[in-house]
Formats: C-alpha cells, sequence, structure tokens
C-alpha cells in the first residue's frame, strides 16, 4: 500500500524545502540552521500610485480576513450576550457557561475527561515515537524498513474503518468504554505523523555529536537523554502539539468506543447537550460550550505557530 | 508512503558489509528495544485490526453477541442491498467532487496572494489558518449555531425569504462545503505554500527577463512545478472528503430527508443504530478501505508526469 509522489521535484520538496534560494520565505517556518534567504526583489513603484492602486487589494483580502475570522468573534461574543430561549435572557453575562457546567456530570467532569485523554494520547505519543525516532535514525536492526512502512501505512487506512473491529479488539481487551482504550486508538493514530518527524529530527543531528558521547563511555540510553535530547526537542513540541489538537478534538473514537454518559469528553457532550432539554436546543449553551472547546485550541496555535508549521514543512504530510 | 524519501534516508546511512559481527548484533538488539513500543502499537492497534475487520466482515457478528461463525458473502450482499448504500455513495462522491475543488482552488489562491512577507500578509495568513486549529466537531457545532434559523446571525434574513441553511438537500450540501472551505482552506493553503516556496526563485526571473505576463508565468512555471504539491493535496482532500463523518453526523444527521448520508455514517448506523451488526458494517468498512486504496493509486496515476520516467 505503497504511494508516493513519484518525481525528483516531490522529493526535493519533501525533504529539502530550503533547497535552493527562495523568493518565498514562510516566516516562523524554523528548522535546523535555515540557510539566509536573499530578499524579495520588488519592482520599483511610487509610494502614492502604490497605495491608490492597492486600494481594492485592501478591501478584497480584508474582507478575506473578516469571513474566516466573523464565525469565531461572532460566536464568542453570542456566547455571553442576551439571547432567547437560553440562561442568559436579559444583558451580558456568563449564564450560558452556567448551563453548561451544570450540564449532566458538569462541565468539569468533561473537561477533566477530555484532559486525561488528551495528556494521556501527548504523553504516549512523545515517549513512543522519541525512542522509535531514535531507533529509526540511529540503529540498523532487521525488520527496520518494514515496520517504518507498515507505521506510515497507518495514514492510508482510513480512521472510521479501522473502529469497527478496534471497537470489538478493546472489548476484548478489556479497554472498551475506557478513557485509557481512547488515548491508546488516538496514540496509535498519531504514530505516522510523530515517528516521521522525530525521526528526521534525530537524521538533522550531526552523527559525531552522539558517536562522540559514546567514545567517552556514554550508553546508548545517556546519549539520548542527556546529548540528544535537547537538539530534538523542536520535533518534540511539533508532535506533542499536533497529538494535543488531535486527541482534544476528536469526536469519532469516544463516540464510538465510550458508552457511560460521565466518561465522555468535552466535544461529545457538548453535541449531545443540543438535544436534551424536551428536544429545544440551547443555543447559547452550545455556543458556551464551542468555546471552551475553541479556546485552549487557538492559544496553542497562536503561542506555538512556527511549530504548527514546522509540521507542514517536515514533509511529513506528503503522502 | 514517501519511498522518495526512504531511499534518499537509506542512502545516507551506514552500510556495513561482512559477516555479523558482536558490535552489529548490539546494535539490532537496542534498535529492536527502542522500537519495541512502535512495534507493538502498530502489530496490536493496526494490524491486528486490520486483519479483524476482514475476518468480521465474513461472520454474522451481532454488536451484542459478537462472533457467531462464517456466513460469507452474506455480509457483503446485505450491504449492496442496504437502502442507503447507493445513495450514500453517490452523495458522499458528490460532495468530495464539490469540496476538493474548492478547497484545491480556494488553497492555492490564497497561497498565491500571502505568498510573499509582509507585516499585512502574515495576519492575513493567521487569520486563514485559525479554523484550522478548530477541531472539525466543534467547527460543525459552530455551525450549527451559525446556519440556526433561530438563534444564528442570518436568523430574521430567514425568516423573511422562508429558506434556510439546511432546510433542502442542495442547501444542506452547499451549507456544509461552506464550512469545510472555512475549516480547511488554510491547511491548504500553507501546504501550497511549502510547495510554492519549493520553486527555484531562477525560474521566475527568467520567465520575467523574458517578459512574461503574470499568467504565462502561472500556467508555465507555476503549475508544473507546483504538481507534487497538487498532487499530495488532491489525494488528502479526496480521502478526507470520501471520509466525511463529523460535518454530517453533527450538522445535518443525514437529512433532510436521508440526503446527506456519508458511507461512513453508514458504517456507523449499521453498526450502532439500528441493525446493530458489526458484520455488515465490517463488509462496508472493507468496501471503503478498498475502494480508498484503487482511487488513491488511479489519483497517483493520473498525477504522474509522462515526462518523466
Amino acid at each position: 500500500m505503497s504511494t508516493h509522489v513519484p518525481t525528483p521535484a516531490g522529493a526535493q520538496v519533501a525533504t529539502e524545502p530550503d533547497a535552493g534560494p527562495s523568493a518565498h520565505p514562510l516566516p516562523g517556518a524554523a528548522r535546523p540552521a535555515p540557510p539566509r534567504r536573499r530578499p524579495v526583489r520588488r519592482a520599483p513603484t511610487t509610494r502614492v500610485a502604490g497605495l491608490v492602486l492597492r486600494t481594492p487589494y485592501w478591501i478584497f483580502t480584508g474582507s478575506l480576513a473578516v469571513i474566516f475570522l466573523f464565525p469565531l468573534v461572532w460566536t464568542a461574543v453570542s456566547s455571553v450576550s442576551p439571547q432567547a430561549g437560553t440562561n442568559q435572557t436579559d444583558g451580558w453575562g456568563v449564564g450560558n457557561y452556567r448551563t453548561l457546567a451544570d450540564y449532566q456530570a458538569g462541565i468539569w467532569q468533561y473537561l477533566a475527561n477530555s484532559a486525561f485523554v488528551s495528556l494521556t494520547t501527548v504523553v504516549l505519543t512523545l515517549a513512543i515515537s522519541l525512542l522509535g525516532g531514535y531507533a529509526f535514525a540511529r540503529f540498523s536492526f532487521p525488520g527496520r524498513n518494514i515496520l517504518f512502512l507498515t507505521t506510515l501505512a497507518i495514514l492510508m487506512v482510513p480512521y472510521a474503518t479501522m473502529l469497527i473491529p478496534l471497537y470489538v479488539l478493546l472489548n476484548e481487551l478489556n479497554l472498551q468504554n475506557s478513557l485509557i482504550g481512547v488515548a491508546l486508538v488516538l496514540t496509535m493514530f498519531q504514530l505516522p505523523f510523530s515517528t516521521f518527524m522525530m525521526r528526521i529530527s534525530f537524521e538533522a543531528i550531526p552523527r559525531e555529536l552522539d558517536e562522540a558521547a559514546l567514545v567517552d563511555g556514554c550508553s546508548s540510553w545517556a546519549a539520548l537523554w542527556r546529548v540528544l535530547l535537547p537538539a530534538v526537542k523542536p520535533g518534540l513540541i511539533t508532535v506533542g502539539l499536533f497529538a494535543f489538537l488531535t486527541a482534544w478534538n476528536d469526536f469519532m473514537a469516544p463516540l464510538i468506543l465510550i458508552n457511560d454518559s460521565d466518561k465522555l469528553t468535552l466535544p461529545l457532550a457538548v453535541s449531545n447537550l443540543r438535544g436534551q432539554v424536551q428536544g429545544v436546543v440551547d443555543y447559547g449553551a452550545t455556543e458556551a460550550g464551542v468555546v471552551v472547546l475553541a479556546l485552549p485550541c487557538i492559544v496553542l496555535f497562536l503561542l506555538l505557530q512556527r511549530h504548527y508549521v514546522r509540521g507542514f514543512m517536515s514533509g511529513a504530510f506528503k503522502g | 508512503m514517501s519511498v522518495s524519501m526512504m531511499s534518499g534516508r537509506a542512502g545516507r546511512s551506514r552500510r556495513r558489509s561482512g559477516p555479523a559481527s558482536p558490535a552489529r548484533r548490539g546494535q539490532a538488539v537496542k534498535g529492536w528495544l527502542y522500537v519495541s513500543p512502535t512495534a507493538v502499537f502498530v502489530a496490536v492497534l493496526f494490524v491486528v485490526p486490520l486483519l479483524l475487520v476482514v475476518r468480521m466482515s465474513l461472520s454474522r457478528w451481532p454488536l451484542l453477541t459478537g462472533d457467531q461463525g462464517f456466513n460469507a458473502p452474506d455480509n457483503y450482499t446485505k450491504v449492496l442491498d442496504n437502502r442507503f448504500f447507493a445513495d450514500s455513495v453517490v452523495f458522499t462522491v458528490k460532495y468530495t467532487v464539490l469540496a476538493t475543488v474548492l478547497l484545491i482552488a480556494l488553497g492555492l489562491g490564497l497561497a498565491l496572494l500571502v505568498q510573499e512577507s509582509s507585516r499585512w500578509k502574515g495576519l492575513l495568513r493567521a487569520s486563514f489558518l485559525i479554523p484550522s486549529a478548530l477541531g472539525l466537531a466543534s467547527a460543525s457545532l459552530l455551525f450549527y449555531v451559525l446556519y440556526s434559523p433561530i438563534a444564528g446571525p442570518a436568523a430574521d434574513l430567514m425568516a423573511n425569504f422562508g429558506w434556510t441553511f439546511l432546510g433542502s438537500p442542495n442547501a444542506a450540501l452547499f451549507s456544509t462545503v461552506f464550512l469545510i472551505v472555512w475549516r480547511f482552506a488554510g491547511f491548504y493553503m500553507l501546504l501550497m505554500l511549502v510547495g510554492l516556496q519549493g520553486i527555484p526563485s531562477e525560474l521566475y526571473e527568467a520567465a520575467r527577463i523574458d517578459g512574461a505576463s503574470r499568467w504565462q508565468t502561472f500556467r508555465r512555471i507555476t503549475l508544473p512545478l507546483l504538481r507534487p504539491t497538487l498532487a499530495l493535496t488532491t489525494i488528502m482532500c479526496v480521502t478526507g472528503s470520501l471520509l466525511a463523518f463529523e460535518q454530517f453526523y453533527i450538522l445535518t444527521k443525514g437529512g433532510p430527508d436521508n440526503s446527506t448520508i456519508t458511507v461512513v455514517q453508514l458504517i456507523y448506523i449499521m453498526a450502532f443504530q439500528g441493525q446493530n451488526d458489526l458484520g455488515v458494517a465490517a463488509a462496508l468498512s472493507v468496501i471503503a478501505l478498498i475502494a480508498l486504496v484503487v482511487i488513491n493509486a488511479v489519483q497517483l496515476r493520473a498525477f504522474h508526469n509522462p515526462d518523466e520516467k
């Protein structure tokens, strides 16, 4: 099931996005030791003429940005503004968040469930891909290529079609209806991206670095912890960020694998919240739920934007 | 997966010849120790379920009682006889074509728009990208409210015109596609930007010296050299759209009139709603899996550049 984009240009983009001086740098796309870029040369235009000519451009791009930001801003604003049929009918306030807090097992329970699943997934993904990436980059062992290709093949197999057998399998392992089971499944689906990412992170480090440590009498384990770990930290942050965003937002795995309503994760709880009160949808509480769901993702994204972009630059999405 | 990258790596890694030395055996043991967690996860949670889904598709396997023995090919005929099967396939394909065309065109357009770096373009890039930080479920819930004829910002307008975003099959389809475009356009823009970055600037300079127009430059340099990226993004987009679930499960619940049931939704319905038949759901999973592999192979062939060997 090996697919690949069979052109030399594809390989170039995938492995060396820096090849050749590029006129279109992506700021924030930090990679190990990027070469100096040449400044962009522009055709000279006078300032005033440029401004007049570019007015339609400002209007066009400005309205595009508004289209992308409006749904988020509108939801955040209306979650605290008065609305008929919600807990917040008069004036501005956090009534909708109070509805959300009191929903069934309570928002704290669902937040805790989501946090547990997300953190377990992040920790497992980091640990497994750190060791796996180290092994794939630095050791030769029988079955290395087969195992690497099988790991990448996870990307080729649709998530949804795997959940039916996983439901049965986790049942056998007594991990069905368990948040640990959900975290294990989500970790497995993170492995192709994160193993690939960690492998290229280790391969970007000069071999001399850990060989020197080994000559000095370090074990390979000590070399990993003392010498290599600091060097692959950016890769780990990218892997952790993607694992968190995926696990926090995942909907299908808990939908299929969890039965008890107090074990649900936040996306499912908010989704269920809609039709619960005599079939009447509480839109205000739904808005509040969306804000609680989206806020950590947007904050993390803004803080770690360049690590997010690196995930794409790495070529790990090339299939 | 990227065989090109694999061979590049293999070429760089050390190749020792000669008989297995103790040092080399030590390497192999250590390598396996470090890789064993990966191996366990891949074997138990990927390879085993992959084999299991095939076995389930050939067995009678109700949700509550489990394996009742071999019954092939009953599950597959039941899938084909399902009254929603043909409609869901048609709908999924329709949705996939629409979403892919729009997302690829918009992703490329946005990438070209924000390609050079400036403060304003950095802001634009960030605002196009922010929706991709949201989960698909959160985005669907957000648009569920936004499209609502009661609480949405266009509620009064909808009341005046007697039209709703999710009221008719076509409106529901286009409204869902809009949600998907909103959520994913920035993501595809980013992939396109990476591709554009790989095009050597000398080519653009040469084109300018030769007096090529903007369109000619785009047509003759950008598009052909972006081919690998276009192939990647199209395959990703087609795969993702064919497996659409959350957006329809949350936004339309398959309605109106069961007009927006996708294949994955049908798998879910077969397994957990009503029929509770995991065998039939597994059979549809296997069909979807094979169809996807075939579709991706066809796409790779179509994108293969005949000028290259």
